[in-house]
């Protein structure tokens, strides 16, 4: 039931995956790239992270997608133009078959290994998704977690500096 | 034997046949909400105005919500032919279908005990309950933006694109102003945030409920105007401003899209009104049998709304970024830090 489940909402990421880089108009490749990361986020709920999926909804399909589309309304982009992409796409294939190979050698062709972590199902079970992600990031990572947040506040304040030049 | 939650593991056919059951009652329930909400609106406005509001359909006008859906349905479904097809199609769905969604995590009732199994009256309980009121609600932008742009036509190009900015805007106010709440709570759940305002307030004051409102009036405010400007109410409305970009993002739609967009507009409302009484004022807790105490909650809030509309004028676009940015997010902000100082001096 559960792998039948999984196979259903790879099928339906992969095609949207594909219609991202397919479709001519720039809003249409956006709207697959929101169908691409609810399934991923699907599949975060299936590996028993919630936490994940209901983040990964919220930042990458309710903001930065949202940013996307109003840039792209904004600048008015017409139609992508039928270029020669022959060479692009070999080139692509070749690069996709070596990640897949990659991929595939980590995989091992879906087999589970006997290592075992701390966090196994039963704890995120009985501790809680979000607290376990709350402990790790305010105590054994707090210090990276703050670099980040720094990076992203200088970022902010930078963009708010180049478009307003005389405040 | 001690009753154990009902779950897929234990007894499917129970808990697919309630969870059947309590889609269809939710969904239901919504749907008839929103078209009497559209009765309430134009009856109280009436009145509000000194006029009677719809007469004609049935007993003061009971009927007028189903002989609009009738014409609404029967009417001819225009798609200009300048616009691009599958946004234009997908846009009323995509509006429609968050608010709708969001319902599924709003607790509605105490939980019932049916051949030693616990059902929650709820569709489903997350564990990241609120996460997932706040993603849907990033979501309901798609469908105002991708009306706005796929309508190929400037009123809707405008209203979509100040949808957009208004909504990442009063977003971010919205998700900091209930922060607080799950500081105090320390859980996502909104069953459990149910349950524990049902305590006495503050563990002191046995005559009051603990409800969020009481410790967190500034939260409250916040988290009601934002929602307000989130859903694109008066007097918020400036994706649809009438008077200078003729429907907004709706201009071009015709038939059932259209209402489909007016059905978002109302859904957004109720389920805004949910959220507002589950977070803060004690959800299905109250003197009556469950569902009637949320019910009362989110009809009041909805008069609540329709009252601010027959109210106040609409704000201006300047005032409107200047309000969320510069007001309501600092001030989100302070409350979410002395709420994190009172949260640890007292503990």
């Amino acid at each position: 039931m559960e792998l039948l489940f999984f196979y259903l909402v790879a099928l339906v990421a992969v095609l949207s995956g594909i219609l991202v880089i397919t479709c001519k108009s720039p809003i249409n490749s956006a709207i697959s790239l929101v169908m691409t990361f609810f399934c991923l986020a699907i599949f975060y709920v299936m590996l028993h992270a919630p936490f994940m999926a209901a983040i990964q909804i919220m930042v990458y399909a309710g903001a930065i997608i949202v940013l996307i589309i109003f840039v792209i309304m904004l600048l008015n982009l017409g139609t992508a133009v039928q270029a020669r992409t022959s060479h692009c796409i070999a080139w692509g294939s070749v690069v996709g078959a070596l990640m897949m190979l990659l991929a595939m050698t980590f995989l091992k062709g879906g087999e589970t290994t006997t290592v075992q972590g701390e966090i196994t199902k039963e704890v995120v079970a009985q501790v809680g998704h979000t607290e376990l992600i709350g402990q790790a990031m305010f105590t054994n990572f707090l210090l990276p977690f703050e670099i980040a947040s720094i990076l992203l506040l200088v970022a902010i304040v930078g963009a708010v500096v180049l478009t307003k030049r005389e405040v | 034997m001690t009753p154990e939650l009902l779950s897929l593991s234990n007894n499917w056919p129970l808990f697919l046949g309630t969870m059947i059951l309590k889609i269809l009652v939710v969904f239901v329930v919504v749907i008839l909400m929103v078209a009497y909400a559209t009765w309430l609106e134009r009856k109280l406005i009436g009145h509000m105005q000194t006029r009677l509001g719809p007469m004609r359909t049935g007993w003061h006008g009971l009927l007028q919500p189903i002989a609009d859906g009738l014409k609404l349905f029967f009417k001819e479904d225009i798609i200009p032919a300048q616009a691009s097809k599958v946004p234009f199609i997908l846009a009323p769905m995509m509006i429609c279908i968050p608010a709708f969604i969001t319902m599924a995590v709003v607790p509605f009732g105490p939980d019932l005990v049916i051949n030693n199994f616990i059902i929650p009256q709820q569709i489903t309980d997350l564990n990241v309950g609120i996460l997932y009121v706040l993603a849907m609600a990033g979501l309901g932008i798609y469908g105002i933006v991708l009306a706005g742009w796929a309508s190929n036509c400037k009123y809707s190009l405008l209203g979509g694109i100040r949808s957009s900015a208004q909504m990442i805007s009063y977003e971010l106010a919205a998700a900091l102003s209930i922060i607080s709440i799950f500081m105090l709570s320390e859980t996502l759940s909104l069953r459990k945030i149910v349950e524990l305002q049902m305590e006495p307030l503050w563990g002191v004051f046995s005559f009051l409920p603990n409800w969020y409102v009481f410790t967190q009036p500034l939260a409250f405010v916040l988290f009601v105007v934002t929602s307000l400007a989130e859903i694109n109410r008066t007097p918020f409305d400036l994706p649809e401003a009438e008077s200078e970009l003729v429907s907004g993002f709706c201009t071009e739609y015709s038939s059932m899209k259209y209402a489909l967009f007016f059905m978002a507009e109302y859904a957004n409302m109720i389920v805004v009104s949910a959220l507002i009484a589950t977070l803060f004022l004690g959800g299905w807790s109250g003197p009556f049998p469950g569902f009637i105490n949320i019910l009362i909650k989110i009809v009041g809030f909805v008069m609540f709304f329709m009252w601010i509309r027959a109210t106040y004028p609409r704000v201006r676009y300047d005032q409107l970024m200047f309000m969320g940015w510069k007001v309501f997010l600092p001030l989100a902000l302070a409350n979410i830090v002395v709420t994190g100082l009172v949260v640890v001096l007292l503990q």
